[in-house]
């Protein structure tokens, strides 16, 4: 499969990038792993005019282990998240995580800003970045703002990044000691997506839950935040029944997507089974 | 084809040797290989970035090649299956490993398994069975051979080199 004819252009600075898309309003395309872009283009589902390489901009590259914040460079690939010691040292679940996305060769070179811009209703990042509560750095012509994952995400992948917009990186506010965290999904047997994935950061204090979240992906049109389980569980402990009783209230919470494969009934199960799963892994 | 407004030149640095072409923006870093370049080793099995016939390493990691450009490899290191060996028909580790292990059956997806063993003894030079599994999960063979691939792969295990 051969993509309709382009222009290429490799950006060296954001700058450069973003006066690029200002100047093709309706044609132009950033492209970073390519791992989600390419296979549109090459099914002609997209066709712009004007690809622009963002893999070569610096200032969005790497891993920085900060005093009160980590911060990851949206040009971040799924392998490196998983390799970095440091990062995995505070945040082990970005290591759990990419070991279940995708496979080597497509973790090698898709990227974590990708992956948040496309919000595919089925990637796994959303729910992470959702339930460590981090900001992403947005940058743009008339400046930079920073915008919680929480209201990032808008619609099947649909954000609230404006065309001329760049996710320059994700920030997350180191965590107490002693927050633990998983990931767990229940992959799609022939694309590997997320049918549903659920990723949960949760602290104990004194035998009870002093901290909880959880963000959620595959189940609706975008990810979001399960708040009322989470607060549910803050203040009690991880007995089976309170584990039972906020799965249960995410699951009857949640409008799921129904396709072929899931309809929303089962998604809406596989929603209570995982979150209990990933909470019982937790508690002992 | 000489350079026009919708083509660039490339230049990238090939199994060690500096090669250039013009192409076009959209061409695929495959055709690149296969049809400019000649170097038919890289396979496309499915097209659709699933079954890593077309792997191939850019700058040390393990990528398929039907999903990136040849514009985006320019500058950068490639190393196809063509480059394992320098020529003297000797095999190299991992090929040698297939071959003893009888790893392969229509050799279809053989290029890109290759390719992809090398990726994950470079992370982990002694995997378990479940470790190789899961290491070759970007790459499919549609003769279904995976158990003798699998057992050339733990003959190499904590052997030490990769090449
Ligand atoms: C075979 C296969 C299996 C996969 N399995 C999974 C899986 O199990 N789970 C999963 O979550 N994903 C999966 N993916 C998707 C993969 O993770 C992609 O790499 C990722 O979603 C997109 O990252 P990218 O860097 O390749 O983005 P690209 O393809 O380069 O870009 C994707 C989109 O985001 C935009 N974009 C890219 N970077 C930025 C930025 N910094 N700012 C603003 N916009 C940007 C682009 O314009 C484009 O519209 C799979 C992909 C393949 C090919
Ligand atoms: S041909 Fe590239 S992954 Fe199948
Ligand atoms: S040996 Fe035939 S496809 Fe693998």
């Amino acid at each position: 499969m051969i993509p309709a004819a382009f222009d290429y252009v490799r950006a060296s600075s954001l700058t450069q990038a973003i006066e690029l898309l200002r100047d093709n309003p309706d044609g132009a395309k950033l492209v970073a792993g390519g791992h989600t872009l390419l296979p549109a283009l090459k099914l002609r589902l997209a066709a712009p005019e004007l690809l622009i390489d963002i893999r070569s901009v610096a200032e969005i590259k790497g891993i920085e282990i900060g005093e009160t914040h980590v911060k990851i460079g949206a040009l971040t690939t799924h392998s490196e998240l998983s390799a970095s010691e440091p990062l995995n040292n505070v945040f082990p679940i970005f290591r759990e995580t990419a070991r279940l996305l995708a496979d080597p060769q497509v973790r090698n070179r898709g990227t974590i800003g990708g992956s948040l811009a496309n919000a595919d209703p089925a990637a796994d990042w959303p729910a992470v970045v959702l339930a460590l509560g981090a900001q992403l750095e947005i940058v743009g012509a008339t400046g930079r703002r920073t915008v919680p994952a929480e209201d990032f995400f808008l619609d099947i992948f649909t954000t609230t990044l404006a065309p001329d917009e760049i996710l320059a990186s994700i920030q997350i506010p180191k965590p107490k000691t002693g927050t633990r965290y998983a990931y767990r999904k229940i992959r799609h047997p022939a694309s590997g997506f997320a049918v549903v994935g659920v990723a949960i950061a949760v602290r104990m204090l004194d035998g009870v839950v002093d901290e909880a979240s959880i963000g959620i992906t595959g189940a609706t049109n975008h990810a979001f935040v399960g708040k009322e389980a989470a607060e549910f569980l803050t203040g009690k402990a991880l007995t089976r029944d309170n584990i039972d009783e906020a799965a249960r209230m995410l699951s009857e919470n949640t409008e799921c997507l129904s396709d072929r494969y899931a309809p929303a009934e089962y998604r809406a199960n596989l929603v209570r089974v995982e979150l209990g799963r990933a909470l019982l892994e937790l508690s002992q | 084809m000489p350079a026009t407004a919708s083509t660039r030149e490339v230049t990238i640095e090939i199994n060690g040797l500096r090669r250039t072409g013009t192409v076009e923006a959209r061409r695929l870093l495959v055709h690149f290989l296969r049809e400019d370049l000649g170097l038919t080793g890289t396979h496309v099995g499915c097209d659709t970035s699933q079954c890593g016939a077309c792997t191939v390493e850019i700058d040390g990691v393990a990528v398929k090649s039907c999903t990136v450009l040849a514009v985006m490899a320019d500058g950068a290191s490639i190393t196809t299956i063509e480059g394992l060996t320098d020529g003297s028909g000797e095999l190299s580790r991992v090929q040698k490993a297939f071959h003893d292990h009888h790893a392969l059956q229509c050799g279809f997806c053989t290029p890109g398994m290759v390719m992809s063993v090398r990726n994950l003894l470079r992370e982990n030079p002694n995997p378990s069975e479940r470790e190789i599994r899961h290491g070759l999960a970007g790459n499919i063979c549609r003769c279904t051979g995976y158990h003798n691939i699998v057992r050339a792969v733990e003959s190499l295990a904590s052997e030490g080199s990769v090449a």
